[in-house]
């Protein structure tokens, strides 16, 4: 084949512009050849080099607390949890291939953050999820919900690592451009983790696990791209999953950790042969001779740049000392997985690439990193007019309805709301038998460290409507409601991931929304003392509606990590018994502001976000965990999408009990049930104990007030009855399916 | 008692089995790989839940063919006990050893949820220790768990007690709101003729630790190492 001629126009189809391709000449003294030109369009992509991004990722917190090690150091953040073991987790989007190929986007995103876990050395016990889909009565949205679904349940509950939660959310903002975000989480002895570097000259290189084809070709320079409607024509772009592959490559990774050999290891995933390689030679000040002949192939007539850009998945690149070849050869032959050595580390700071008989590349292998030669960008960003806009709603506008009981039909239905165990039963949640929660509903993923006292508490939240309304606010909501629900089980919020989408970074108005919800990550961050562990940005999320193209709502997930050190502290959101005293921590408000209620049965959708405190938030979220820790309360479940009555009727479904409770004479009832104002709990209480828990508040001048109790089976607000739990229940668990299904 | 769990490649409950084997129950485990054929003198094998070798052809399908099994057939052939979990229970069926096959569950899903099942028997190696007329909620985990079978074998099957355990509703029923994959007549366990091979697809092993919240899988797992142990004795 002859190569494309080198010049801007090649450059600019590579999606590389003018500047770096200058750039690009300088760090080289000469005009790069074909294959080192696409190696750097993938290296210097948005989704590879951060470049338009990391000068505000850099305001986050990123180190301190129980870190082992600091942000985007690793393939994941590191935390120390106690009985001499560390954590490793991640949360990673793969939004743009799901957006042509769900079922494949979402299965390899699933595997791609699960290898960037057990790369490092820790055996991958939980997953979470993370799903934003368009308007659910569309046929195209059915069908890529159900394909992405199915993608992350068939690659997961192959691998056999449970999910233990996540988010589901619908709206007409994400019709041509779903999020799919996936977290992994794992666990290693202390101190046995193992980098991403390549050092010690001599040092052999090794690809292991599956061979490489022309899947999934200028992958990150895709996901670095618009999704428009010739996205289809990308299909090529997509990788496609082997769960059995990625479970053998566990297996066999963890093996030879065990035998010592390793120097360093990285998974490949975008960009493939290339980002690992040189990734791993910039942190070890070193450098790479690489014969490509030796890579074994899956499809015949592959060019060199195909080869070192594939992003095949189930692959991993591990430098192993010199002279213990046959160690590591061992344990892949025991696990029938190709183990290959295809070249050696060396004392200078260049990769060279060698194919049939000739060497095709050689760059400075520091250039085309992040910290290193990439690209850094400031970009432009202006408020948009909505923004002034929202702030004239006032709640005086929506009259207050008449008839609540249609409200409450109309919600406990909703999507948003419903039940999501349509989705979450298609997976595996109680593989590895650590699944806390399967029998015990609470507001965060509980994962059991076995022959510990110790348990884990993983969430994953972000109201993007909150965020679109107010970048920063809606984000330290973000921050703030994962720590909620981490402390509602009793834990303590200790470390966050996080997962960037966003519009178009040359997009002014997308970019400021950016620019926001960084600055509250950082600052409600901060606040709860949970630094930020590394994460992942996806730009360019933008859907057409009516010919108008849009960026997505600004969605910056929140994987958060709790530790609850004491097993016997573990609180659940469900009522435990009639008779017990219905309590609420915080203070009911007069404000419908972003709320589901106001948004989807008014149809006001621009209006500012929820009341929000962040003060007391933390005064909240510590008494949560004293409530756990002295064991006075029954359950614990914090009030957020959906308002009080979910709040409640979650509460009852699982012991099937009912609520009797009063409204607050100083705020509307629509505002009491439904709005969605912040810095709030119920809390149920043992008779017994209920004097014992008001002294409790008295003495912290905490304030509460006492709701109702918990019923036999009817739901009653302010003496009318809303029925009974089991109708109400039936509605609940089946609205989604209804949807899904129809 | 001596346990012998088979690994498969892409076996993944094989670490829970071996949990609860050793941890909560304690009794020897040797975990066999499946490119071997000594079973090492244990007293019992167990076939742990997984997707064997990707189970990309059909569940069960290529586990079959393992050097392993062929000695787990000839164990079984001369009454050892053996016991096989959700994949375990597939790769069972491919090989004969026990009755029937398990097809693609009727709504074409994956399904993972608390399941309620019943014991059909009384007296076998799986329920001597489950209260007659309980209602255990064990977990499912499977895509492939439609038990079927030919009339003719289920009338046999029915008539040689090989039912061992049934789908239910919250209730106790038998009803087809209780079947949670169209298995016929409710299915989700079985053993052979002899009463030595066993298999199930909802996982004991999955409701064996109080820190999870539900301990009925200690029943049927208590019950085999009563059965284990007095035959022995």
């Amino acid at each position: 084949m002859k190569y494309p001629e080198v010049n801007i126009k090649t450059a600019k189809e590579l999606g590389i512009n003018e500047e770096e391709f200058e750039l690009i000449q300088k760090y080289m003294g000469r005009m790069p050849n074909f294959t080192e030109l696409s190696i750097y369009s993938v290296m210097w992509s948005e989704h590879a080099s951060y470049k338009n991004s990391i000068k505000w990722l850099k305001t986050l917190p990123r180190d301190g607390g129980v870190l082992l090690t600091g942000a985007g150091e690793e393939n994941a953040g590191l935390v120390d949890i106690g009985n001499n073991l560390a954590c490793a987790f991640k949360i990673e989007s793969h939004n743009h291939p799901c957006a042509v190929e769900p079922y494949q986007g979402a299965a390899t995103g699933v595997g791609g953050i699960n290898r960037d876990i057990f790369t490092m050395g820790a055996r991958p016990i939980a997953q979470l999820n993370s799903l934003r889909f368009g308007a659910i009565d569309r046929d195209h949205t059915k069908w890529i919900a159900k394909g992405v679904v199915k993608g992350i349940g068939d690659y997961g509950n192959a691998f056999g690592v449970p999910v233990l939660g996540g988010e589901v959310f619908f709206d007409e903002s994400y019709n041509s451009n779903p999020l799919v975000n996936a977290m992994s989480v794992g666990i290693m002895e202390k101190g046995k983790m193992v980098s991403a570097i390549a050092e010690g000259a001599g040092n052999p290189v090794f690809i292991v696990g599956s061979s490489t084809g022309k899947d999934g070709i200028h992958g990150a320079t895709f996901a670095s791209a618009d999704i428009t409607e010739d996205s289809a024509n990308d299909i090529p772009s997509i990788q496609v999953g082997d769960p059995f592959q990625e479970k053998l490559l566990l297996e066999a990774t963890l093996e030879l950790i065990e035998t010592g050999v390793v120097v360093g290891m990285q998974d490949m995933g975008a960009a493939g042969i290339i980002c690992s390689t040189s990734e791993m030679s910039e942190k070890g000040n070193a450098g790479m001779r690489i014969n490509l002949d030796k890579v074994p192939l899956r499809q015949k007539n592959m060019e060199a740049w195909e080869i070192l850009l594939s992003e095949s998945q189930e692959r991993m690149l591990v430098v192993v000392e010199k002279g213990k070849e046959a160690d590591a050869q061992k344990v892949f032959d025991k696990w029938d997985i190709h183990c290959v050595q295809i070249g050696e580390v060396i004392d200078e700071d260049k990769l060279y690439f060698h194919y049939k008989g000739e060497e095709i590349a050689q760059v400075p292998a520091s250039t085309l990193v992040l910290g290193g030669g990439a690209p850094i960008y400031e970009r432009e960003y202006t408020e948009p007019a909505y923004y002034a806009e929202s702030k004239k709603f006032k709640i005086e506008d929506v009259p207050q309805p008449e008839n609540l009981k249609e409200i409450v039909d109309f919600l406990i239905t909703h999507p948003n709301l419903a039940s999501k165990n349509w989705v979450s039963e298609q997976y595996d949640t109680m593989v590895r038998t650590n699944n806390m929660t399967t029998n015990m509903a609470a507001d965060a993923g509980l994962v059991n460290i076995k022959n510990t006292n110790t348990a884990l508490a993983l969430t994953v939240d972000c109201n993007s409507r909150y965020v679109k309304a107010d970048p920063k606010i809606g984000t330290m909501i973000a921050v703030t409601e994962a720590a909620r629900n981490v402390a509602c089980t009793g834990a303590k919020p200790v470390a966050i991931t996080n997962c960037l989408n966003f519009g178009s970074p040359y997009n002014p108005e997308a970019f400021w929304q950016f620019v926001g919800a960084i600055e509250g990550m950082g600052e409600a961050c901060r606040k709860f003392d949970t630094p930020v562990t590394g994460g992942n940005v996806s730009f360019y999320n933008q859907t057409t509606i009516n010919g108008k193209t849009e960026p997505v709502f600004p969605t910056p997930t929140i994987g958060m990590l709790g530790i609850l050190e004491d097993k016997s502290r573990k609180t659940g959101l469900s009522f435990k018994k009639k008779g017990d005293v219905i309590m609420l921590l915080g203070r009911s408000k007069n404000d419908i502001n972003s709320s589901e209620y106001l948004y989807s049965y008014h149809k006001i959708k621009n209006t500012p976000p929820p009341f929000f405190d962040i003060d007391f938030e933390l005064q909240l979220n510590k008494m949560l965990q004293l409530l756990a820790k002295v064991k006075l309360v029954e359950s614990m479940h914090d009030i957020s999408d959906g308002g009080l009555y979910l709040n409640l009727l979650e509460s009852c479904l699982e012991n099937e009990l009912g609520f009797d409770i009063t409204s607050d004479a100083e705020v509307r009832e629509d505002a009491f049930l439904f709005g969605e104002a912040q810095g709030r709990a119920v809390v149920s209480v043992d008779m017994d104990a209920e004097q014992e828990f008001i002294d409790l508040m008295i003495k912290f001048n905490f304030p509460f007030s006492v709701l109702g109790h918990v019923t036999k089976g009817e739901l009653r607000v302010d003496d009318i009855s809303y029925g009974f739990v089991r109708d109400a229940k039936n509605k609940f668990m089946q609205a989604l399916q209804n949807k899904m299904e129809a | 008692m001596k346990f012998g769990v088979i690994i498969f490649p892409g076996s993944n409950c094989d670490h829970d089995m071996v949990y609860v084997l050793r941890d909560k129950l304690n009794q020897e485990v040797v975990e066999l790989w499946h490119k071997d054929t000594d079973l090492q003198s244990v007293d019992a094998i167990m076939l742990p839940g997984g997707f064997s070798y990707g189970d990309y052809l059909r569940s069960g399908a290529i586990a079959r063919y393992s050097p392993i099994m062929e000695s787990v057939i000839e164990f079984a052939n001369n009454g050892g006990f053996v016991f096989g979990v959700c994949n375990g229970f597939q790769v069972l069926c491919e090989t004969g050893l026990l009755p029937g096959a398990l097809l693609h569950n009727n709504d074409q899903k994956f399904i993972c949820k608390n399941q309620h099942i019943i014991a059909e028997q009384k007296h076998s190696a799986l329920t001597e220790y489950v209260p007659n007329g309980k209602i255990l909620t064990i977990p499912i985990a499977h895509g492939e768990g439609r038990y079927y079978a030919p009339k003719d074998v289920l009338a046999d099957m029915m008539q040689n007690h090989q039912i061992i355990f049934r789908y239910t509703n919250e209730d106790g029923d038998l009803s087809e709101d209780g079947n949670p994959n169209g298995s016929s007549m409710n299915i989700a366990g079985v053993c052979n003729l002899t009463g030595n091979v066993f298999g199930m697809m909802p996982h004991p092993e999955r409701a064996a630790d109080e820190d999870l919240g539900n301990t009925d899988g200690l029943m049927i797992l208590h019950s085999i190492i009563h059965h284990l142990e007095s035959k022995k004795a």
